[in-house]
């Protein structure tokens, strides 16, 4: 026992029993390996994609990444059609959910009555568990019937003077794709955001009713305030699963490597055309075009990653998500 | 020691022991085309009765899967949608590699047009421009040429086609390159190809589901799916000026046309075909089978099944609505079955 002469203070750290240190060493060592574990499978996927498509890399250059023709026959690739369905259709996606998504949040943590609470977030939680193939069989039967007969006449009808609303309507399209990927990441961004308005203090909720606040202006400045950034990590987490998402979209989209302004036109994704044609690519340069596709979703999933952060950064201060 | 623990461990023990001794079965695991898998899984588990002693594994993970894992031999057989390329040939790991025919199939022209039920006929310059985009609308002059007496809408066509690779794009493809030369300049043949126009389902069952769904549409699937699914399907006019019905007999029919002409190697394309009878959008299927089999058991068995199949498998063929080999096609591949033999030369066929 080390007892400091002058004070009489102990040295606590002397008084901890020495076996102890070999268990937290394990436990350290063992953490600290799980973590190294991760950060090496995300290294080594990285490194694994850009070996594998080397060939494709050389061949085509950074061209690839702004070319539209997609040709198996005559070898000629370009992953711009691509690029433009996966942004478009996550965006679209993004539109359409985050105000549904916010506002189902908003509507159960303020506004139900506290029994509601449990059962309707539970449904809306069961909506993450349904695999994907089966929103792609209720997509192919049931959304793009209703998008073909009722959704896009009513929008040519109404907001035909856009581009965005030309063109002809087959129902598949970047339109179907995009409600498809909205109900697939609503329940994500209500969970989240459910418990992060839960988590705004009472407190706070309070001194604004108390200054006069109405309901709406409580949540406008209280509540929302509050939960930025939690709910922009609920966003990023959506937009994520939005871009990677493969068989839903693919049987709705119409795959279709083409760009056009219309959301009726059928499109395609990076994940619909690797699911697509990997398993029949006969020819290496066509194998490796499909894994340069890959390497290019992965990097632009962890682009937007990037920008999401930045913009907690901006808004928050801070570049943690969710606190 | 606790008494469970030591349980566990003599288990283990008796486990790692009896994982060693003799199993009479030997295993034999294929891969490759999802077209003839049915016919294939019914084959593998009726053989099971004939030769109780081998037991066949195979996998439906697409005709290029098939070719890449049986030159990296990685699986005893491939099977294969396309024939293999000689550069293909030349790259497989295990020396020249025998295509056995199979079964055969067809792709129909399934459409949803309303007011047209069935019997609707089409020439290859229509269908060769109705893909390219050329022809757009169902009323057109070439379409109602070939139909006299049809009603046909003043409507466009939607046209689907695959999104994934498949041998039946291959076949189709093969087809329109065989009588259009703007196709097979602008296109070409392959598994997936750049679609001038169209909307692309996943699978034969994403194209039979949008046809379905999309009225005034046209696409291909194979037959079976028209069948099963009673979907109207086009007459198509053949080589010899006939618009022949898609069925069982007319596929064999193609073949028949092209037996007498046919490669030693059977890689041979059997789309327009020539011959009356002959349905012209026909595909053969092949298994892939090294000449020289590493495993002298392990090809015994192989070849054992292969001269069952061309016998008294290919009656099993047209319940499941796939096309037999005509006669004289069966004969000369059960004839090329000799040439398979062990790594040292000695015929695995059993005489």
């Amino acid at each position: 026992m080390s007892e400091d002469a002058t004070t009489g203070w102990v040295d606590v750290a002397s008084l901890a029993p020495r076996r102890h240190n070999l268990g937290d060493a394990l436990f350290r060592g063992i953490t600290a390996g799980a973590a190294c574990t991760l950060v090496a499978i995300v290294v080594a996927i990285f490194a694994v994609l850009a070996w594998e498509c080397a060939g494709a890399l050389r061949t085509f250059g950074w061209g690839f990444l702004t070319t539209t023709k997609w040709d198996p026959v005559f070898e000629n690739f370009g992953a711009l059609p691509f690029i433009y369905g996966t942004l478009v259709s996550s965006l679209l996606a993004l539109l359409q959910a985050v105000p549904l998504g916010i506002g189902t949040a908003l509507f159960l943590s303020e506004m139900a009555p506290r029994w509601l609470r449990t059962p309707v977030s539970f449904l809306v939680e069961l909506l993450a568990a349904i695999p994907s193939v089966v929103y792609g069989l209720w997509g192919i039967f049931v959304l793009v019937p209703w998008v073909r007969g009722y959704v896009a006449p009513a929008l040519a009808d109404t907001l035909g003077f856009l581009p965005f609303f030309q063109g002809p309507n087959y129902g598949v399209g970047m339109l179907a794709a995009s409600i498809i990927l909205a109900v697939m990441i609503v329940p994500y961004i209500t969970s989240v955001a459910l418990e992060v308005f839960q988590t705004v203090p009472v407190a706070q909720r309070e001194a604004a009713l108390a200054l006069g606040a109405t309901r709406w202006e409580m949540i406008r400045l209280a509540v929302l305030p509050y939960g930025r950034a939690g709910v922009i990590g609920a966003i990023m987490l959506g937009l994520g699963r939005a871009l990677g998402e493969t068989m839903a979209v693919t049987m709705v989209i119409g795959n279709r490597p083409d760009i056009s302004l219309s959301f009726f036109a059928p499109a395609s994704t990076m994940a619909s055309v690797i699911a697509n044609e990997f398993s029949e690519a006969s020819s290496d340069l066509y194998v490796q075009v499909l894994v340069e596709i890959a390497l290019v979703l992965m990097v632009v999933t962890m682009i937007v990653n990037v920008l999401a952060r930045v913009l907690v950064w901006r808004v928050t201060g801070t570049a943690a998500v969710g606190k | 020691m606790r008494s469970s623990t030591r349980l566990l461990g003599l288990m283990i023990i008796a486990l790692a022991i009896d994982s060693g001794s003799a199993n009479a079965q030997i295993q034999l695991n294929g891969a490759g085309a999802t077209f003839p898998y049915p016919m294939y899984s019914k084959w593998f588990s009726l053989y099971g009765k004939v030769d109780a002693t081998s037991r066949f594994n195979y996998q439906s993970i697409g005709s290029g899967g098939g070719i890449k894992q049986i030159s990296e031999q990685t699986v005893d057989f491939g099977a294969s949608d396309g024939p293999m390329t000689d550069e293909q040939l030349a790259a497989a790991k295990g020396g020249p590699i025998m295509h056995v025919p199979t079964v055969m199939g067809a792709v129909v022209l399934t459409y949803n047009v309303e007011g047209v039920k069935t019997g609707l006929k089409l020439t290859p310059d229509v269908i060769a421009d109705i893909f390219t985009g050329r022809i757009v609308k169902w009323n057109d002059g070439a379409i109602a040429k070939a139909n006299p007496g049809v009603e046909l809408p003043p409507r466009d066509i939607v046209v689907v086609h695959r999104s994934d690779g498949s041998g039946t794009s291959y076949i189709f493809t093969d087809y329109l390159s065989k009588v259009s030369a703007n196709w097979r300049d602008k296109v070409g043949r392959g598994t997936a190809v750049s679609w001038p126009v169209g909307l692309g389902g996943k699978g034969n069952e994403g194209v039979t589901g949008l046809v379905k769904q999309t009225p005034f549409s046209i696409g291909y699937v194979e037959l079976i799916y028209a069948l099963s699914n009673d979907l109207p399907y086009a007459s198509v006019k053949n080589k010899s000026g006939e618009f022949v019905k898609p069925s069982l007999e007319s596929v064999t029919a193609a073949a028949a046309g092209v037996a007498a002409d046919m490669p030693e190697d059977f890689r041979v394309s059997i789309t327009d075909a020539p011959g009356p009878a002959a349905y012209p959008i026909s595909g053969m299927t092949w298994l892939l089978v090294y000449e020289k089999q590493k495993d002298a058991e392990k090809g015994q068995k192989l070849v054992g099944f292969l001269n069952w199949m061309l016998g008294d498998g290919q009656k099993q063929a047209s319940d499941l609505h796939y096309a037999p080999l005509p006669p004289a096609v069966a004969t000369k591949a059960l004839a090329a079955l000799g040439k398979i033999t062990t790594s040292d030369g000695k015929p695995l066929l059993a005489k």
